[in-house]
């Protein structure tokens, strides 16, 4: 079975378009273009609370956040704040940390049917 | 829906960190740049360098920057006076943070997000209404729609452009 590769947003932050097109491009380098994504809108603080959801977007593989969040962080309808490998703030994950997760969580590409 | 252009902003008064009651209409300054930020969001935190470049270069040009968070901190720790006060103690501020606890300026002022620029001319009028610069990501833009507004304000023309559309996270309401 292929693992699940699943975006959670949240609507009352724009950056889960750019977050998506990003995930998509780093399946595609690598190895697995194509690979579906499912898109799950999160949108009750209690729905947020319920997943776990600390901001748009989050990234779940099998349901593994590839980039966890710092322990402790609240559960809320927000956006996420991650960090690029140069320090900067951005809403969206660094490409090439995101990149190097989706290595560690999902089996080489030749192992896929 | 915030008001228009040309339209006077709402005064207000807002404790800054310190507790300092700060105005809004201040003979001093010629031209105002008010800020709706916070503290947790990515957009105001991409963003935040730029706006404390512009506040360190056009202070000595009399121009004044107030940056206010509006955000619900009791839903939104990272949002609370006190961090936003060991933010300001860490000087990464380099104009006035205000706290509007009540959210009542966000309001008036028809702020709906983080980073939410307002330029106000001479008059107290406002001049533009929007986004910073054109990319949260791209710091060579070094706020130029700011700026802009700022030269033309200063200059008494209008800027171009006079308004953009915000680009952040949504203000957080209280319940």
């Amino acid at each position: 079975m292929p693992p699940s590769v699943e975006l959670l947003y949240w609507d009352g932050c724009p950056s889960h378009p750019a977050a998506l097109a990003e995930l998509r491009a780093a399946l595609e380098e690598i190895g697995h273009p194509g690979a579906p994504v499912a898109l799950s809108e999160i949108s009750s603080e209690a729905q947020a609370a319920q997943l776990g959801f600390v901001g748009s977007p989050t990234i779940r593989i099998d349901g593994i956040d590839p980039l966890p969040p710092p322990p402790g962080e609240p559960t809320a309808l927000t956006c996420r704040l991650y960090r690029r490998r140069d320090g900067r703030h951005s809403p969206t994950p660094d490409p090439a940390d995101l990149r190097d997760a989706l290595r560690r969580l999902l089996p080489p590409p030749t192992q896929e049917s | 829906m915030s008001f228009a252009i040309g339209a006077l902003a709402p005064n207000f008064t807002l404790p800054d960190t310190y507790a300092n009651a700060t105005a809004l209409r201040d003979v001093d300054s010629p031209v105002t740049a008010v800020v709706f930020t916070c503290n947790h969001c990515p957009y105001a935190l991409a963003w935040h360098e730029r706006l404390q470049a512009v506040a360190r270069d056009y202070g000595p040009r009399g121009v004044r920057i107030l940056q206010i968070n509006s955000n619900d901190a009791e839903r939104f720790p990272h949002d609370s006076l006190a961090a936003m006060s060991a933010r300001v103690a860490a000087g990464e501020f380099a104009s006035p943070y205000l706290h509007d606890a009540t959210q009542e300026v966000a309001h008036a002022w028809g702020a709906a997000v983080t980073p939410d620029v307002f330029v106000l001319d001479t008059d107290g009028r406002l001049v533009y209404h929007g986004a910073p610069d054109a990319d949260y990501r791209d710091e060579s833009l070094a706020a130029a729609w700011l700026r802009d507004a700022l030269d033309a304000a200063l200059e008494h023309r209008q800027p171009d452009p006079a308004q953009t559309e915000p680009v952040g996270c949504s203000i957080k309401w209280r319940p």
